[in-house]
């Protein structure tokens, strides 16, 4: 080979080379950030961390239940709100390609993903919490609920677009009426990556801080009233993050390492199901 | 009456067609009727959004968009320090994100689009993305923070260690996943017949990638990258812990600064004028808009270019 | 077609249903929720309060949820009725009690101390430092901590050349409004530039959230100074200064020096800055904490119980409660202090009733 070719081949090469080395780099701070939180969390993390709430300040011995009651409360709150209303959005996106208010529909819930969490906190403080009067869980769950739309509707639109229409046309063949059809035949088959959309859209909010700055708000004892604030894994950890007192250190690293391994968690099973069920989110 | 919406099995009651009809018209109204719903909602952020603005709009006027003191003592409220701060973040975040983003998409889609190191890499990038805000702004602050401090003793800078320049590296690491998938699934679109004409003529895998590839992905890498800036513009929590919320126009970017998201949270709640509360809503509404445009010209392009 | 089973169907139906109880049930448990007060405001004043609130609960089985969200955050809350009662270092400007329109009450907790904190390395607690130094500091022209004029009042301590980087608040902030208070009155540079407020155009520096924020910043950044709560400072054993006061003593903030700046005669209402007092000994940053509540309680469907509630823990605030402040180091309440803060709470009324 002349030397031209070898030159061009090595320069092949070599970016080769420096292409997948700066690909893996990314795992790096991935994999740093979870072995940190992990070696900080693990120590902190105990029956009485599990189970007791935050002491004032000052005194050890607190733990973060009323931020793990919380924040299960909320994302269950939102989650019983979103999920219907996004599976139903999802079935009339599928079902209605062409029409005028389907164009429009899909262009509102691609703006909706756009929109940035904050902007929806505002939203919701004046729609939910200035009229109630009152900070709220459910006010945070709405502001929640809202985030997880775009999520469930286009993964329900996905995965019910690849269900091939001869199996609706079977079931009105068949004489069965239009909802029986969608409900009990096209969902079920749909199924699947129907969960897989919930699981994901839940593992996208239950990290999320900023709509429930100012709708939950927060709250030092343990609540389970949805009209009432209420506090969550991500808030306990921003406001303990940024304090300069070692034991509310220690309460946000405990925290942490729970809830990033939920959201991980989360993910991870979601790769699996809609692996095995070989899905197309 | 309509009956047997959901007839039990055992039980056979006569099915009264009119009821059906009934039924089913109920469920189609209730599809489109939540079709709609989306509608309102978005137009509805949009008019809360600037129903709040009012005040603000009204009393500082379209000067409000360069103004650069932002002083809630003596009510004068201009929002171009935050501005510059969320474009400094957002920009400098995107210019360091885009190697390793066009990188991993290079080598998923081109080098190794299949076998268990592409998906432990693929899986890798989808988890970056699944990690909460609060916990990069957590560690961003305890691990981050400290080292560009040492960088900033050592090159004599004033150590803040929080600022402008660490709240970009923690969104570079946040938003590479974006434009990394958005760049796989663009570049596995590309014809084989494309790639195999330029190897039959002799190239090698770099000329291909650079002179057939990417020249054809072209549109939709920047939408990729489009998306990966909408999301460093609107994000709030990791920026807010670590760019040392000061409301001035940064001096450098190892100087601290406040983007329009980080100075709404930090605001909101005490923002106890009519003015001031406006203030940072129409900061709001100036991040929505531009976040939405920003990611509707990007999925404007990848919807056209998946459509070619 | 999936079928589900009929067991899965059952099972998931049961939890279904149990999930949905749980969150109804929650709320019809504490539907008699007048056991749950909601306060909102100073940072300044949380380390007090909640250990004040901790030990009512303990004896009376309310909870006050109290988030220390900044002063400012504490009154734009009271004004938009979503908490019942606001804390703030500061008491309510003209603006603010024209937008809440009806009468409030500010009744007068206990007095704190902002401390002016650093992070030196070394041995440097209680370094000696001027009024005009500390605005010259804060307004940016004084850049290094090796100034001569900082070394020249601190002879036979050696201080590092770093540089001076300023913490400061960068939410609404009661702490902020004692001290722009005190250093417009020393400092006429400072009044004409800055002026005082609760949220000011700080001329440089970092922000941080609450006297948490400003407190972690200065732990963490070496050559850092910023303005704290006493306590703050204490509980995580930073340095903090002693300043000059009127008199011309350099004080070390204590509990004593608070307590003689706060010896002063409040007037009816209670609303009384003491900052750069002319006690001789007394520390010169030094502020009340006021809560604030409506005069009338009768707002928004409250209900009486409730109004009765809330009186109730205020009495015991400046009561009972003042017993946690000196171990904390905020002064507790002078005898003529509770005098008025009594007179005032007696002021609130029900449907035209005193509550009290």
């Amino acid at each position: 080979m002349n030397a031209h070719v070898k030159y061009r081949v090595g320069k092949s090469r070599a970016v080769q080379a420096l292409i997948v080395f700066m690909a893996f780099l990314i795992t790096v701070p991935l994999i740093l950030i979870i072995v940190y939180i992990f070696r900080e969390g693990i120590t902190k993390i105990n029956w009485t961390f599990l189970t007791r709430v935050p002491k004032p300040v000052g005194e050890t011995g607190g733990g973060i239940a009323n931020a793990l009651i919380g924040s299960i409360l909320i994302v269950l709150a939102a989650s019983v709100i979103a999920i219907p209303i996004g599976i139903l959005g999802g079935i009339y996106l599928s079902e209605n390609k062409n029409t005028r208010l389907s164009y429009w529909s899909r262009l509102a819930v691609d703006v909706l993903q756009g929109v940035p969490s904050i902007v929806i906190g505002i939203v919701v403080y004046f729609w939910v919490v200035k009229p109630i009067g009152t900070f709220s869980a459910i006010s945070g769950s709405v502001a929640l609920a809202i985030m997880m739309l775009p999520i469930l509707i286009r993964s329900t639109e996905e995965t019910l677009k690849l269900i091939p229409s001869s199996l609706k046309e079977a079931g009105l063949a068949l004489g069965l009426p239009y909802h029986r059809v969608i409900l009990k035949v096209i969902v079920p088959c749909g199924i699947s990556g129907i969960l897989s959309g919930i699981m994901l859209s839940i593992a996208r909010i239950a990290g999320e801080t900023a709509p429930l700055l100012f709708t939950a708000f927060g709250n030092p004892y343990l609540n389970t009233n949805l009209t009432k604030p209420m506090q969550s894994l991500p808030l306990l950890i921003f406001n303990y993050a940024t304090s300069p007192y070692d034991d509310w250190h220690d309460l946000a690293w405990g925290a942490a390492l729970i809830l990033l391994f939920t959201v991980l968690l989360l993910n991870i099973i979601t790769k699996i199901t809609s692996r095995r069920w070989n899905v197309q989110l | 009456m309509p009956t047997a919406i959901a007839a039990p099995q055992r039980v056979v009651r006569k099915k009264n067609s009119y009821g059906q009809i009934r039924a089913e018209s109920l469920f189609r109204r209730t599809l489109v009727i939540v079709g709609v719903a989306m509608l309102l909602l978005v137009t509805g952020i949009l008019i809360t959004l600037i129903i709040g603005s009012i005040p603000s709009i009204k009393s500082l006027g379209i000067k409000y968009l360069w103004g650069t003191t932002w002083d809630p003592v003596n009510n004068v409220y201009g929002a171009l320090p935050f501005l510059i701060g969320t474009l400094l973040t957002s920009f400098l975040a995107l210019i360091m994100s885009v190697p390793f983003s066009f990188a991993i998409a290079i080598y998923l889609g081109e080098y190794n689009p299949k076998g268990w190191l592409s998906n432990f890499l693929k899986n890798m990038v989808e988890l970056i993305a699944a990690v909460p805000s609060v916990i990069y702004g957590f560690w961003g602050l305890l691990v981050l923070v400290p080292i560009v401090r040492e960088l900033e003793m050592k090159f004599n800078i004033l150590p803040y260690g929080i600022g402008i320049f660490t709240s970009a590296l923690i969104l570079t690491i946040m938003i590479i996943p974006y434009a990394a998938s958005l760049g796989r699934e663009m570049i596995r679109l590309v014809p084989s017949p494309l790639k195999e004409g330029a190897y039959s003529l002799g190239a090698t895998r770099y000329e291909v990638i650079r002179n057939v590839i990417l020249p054809y992905t072209k549109s939709g890498l920047f939408a990729g990258v489009l998306l990966s800036l909408g999301r460093a513009l609107g994000e709030t929590m990791a920026v807010t812990m670590v760019i040392g919320n000061t409301s001035i126009i940064p001096t450098s970017i190892f100087a601290p600064g406040n983007t329009m998201a980080s100075v709404i949270a930090n605001e909101f709640t005490e923002a106890d004028r009519t003015v001031y509360l406006s203030a940072l809503i129409e900061l709001g509404l100036v991040l929505f808009l531009v976040t939405v445009i920003i990611n509707m010209i990007g999925k404007r392009i990848i919807k056209r270019f998946t459509n070619e | 077609m999936i079928t589900f089973s009929k067991s899965f169907r059952q099972i998931a139906a049961t939890l279904s249903l149990a999930f949905l109880a749980v969150l109804t049930l929650g709320s019809r448990v504490s539907a008699q929720d007048d056991k749950t007060l909601l306060g909102a405001g100073s940072t300044f004043i949380y380390p007090l309060f909640s250990k004040m609130f901790s030990d009512y609960n303990t004896r009376t089985g309310i909870q006050v949820n109290y988030q220390s969200i900044g002063s400012g955050g504490g009154i734009l809350q009271l004004t938009n009725k979503t908490v019942d009662f606001g804390a703030s270092d500061a008491p309510l400007n003209d603006e603010q009690a024209t937008k809440i329109g009806v009468p409030v009450l500010h009744i007068p907790q206990a007095s704190g101390a902002v401390v002016v904190t650093y992070n030196l390395p070394g041995e440097n607690n209680n370094i000696s430092l001027t009024p005009d130094i500390i605005a010259d500091i804060f307004l940016g022209k004084i850049k290094t901590w090796n100034d001569p004029r900082i070394t020249g009042i601190n002879k036979g301590v050696t201080i590092p050349g770093l540089p001076i980087l300023v913490a400061h608040r960068s939410d609404g902030s009661g702490t902020t409004n004692i001290f722009t208070n005190y250093l417009s009155k020393v400092s006429a540079d400072w009044k004409a530039k800055v002026g005082n407020g609760s949220a000011v155009n700080w001329p440089s520096g970092l922000g941080g959230k609450g006297n948490e924020g400003v407190a972690g910043l200065v732990k963490q950044t070496p050559g850092a100074i910023g303005y704290v709560e006493l306590i703050y400072a204490l509980q995580n054993k930073m340095d903090y200064a002693k300043i000059q006061n009127k008199k011309g003593k350099f004080i070390v903030p204590s509990l004593a020096s608070v307590t003689a700046a706060g010896n002063v005669k409040l007037p009816d209402d209670s609303k009384i800055f003491i900052t750069d007092t002319d006690a001789a000994d007394g520390y010169p940053i030094a502020g009340f904490t006021w809560v604030i509540i409506y005069k009338d309680q009768n707002y928004n469907g409250r209900s009486a119980d409730r109004a009765t509630k809330l009186l109730k823990l205020l009495w015991w605030n400046i009561h009972e409660g003042q017993a946690f402040a000196a171990p904390l180091n905020y002064a507790p309440l002078s005898k003529e202090a509770l005098k008025t803060a009594e007179k005032i709470l007696k002021s609130a009324t029900y449907k035209g009733k005193a509550i009290l």
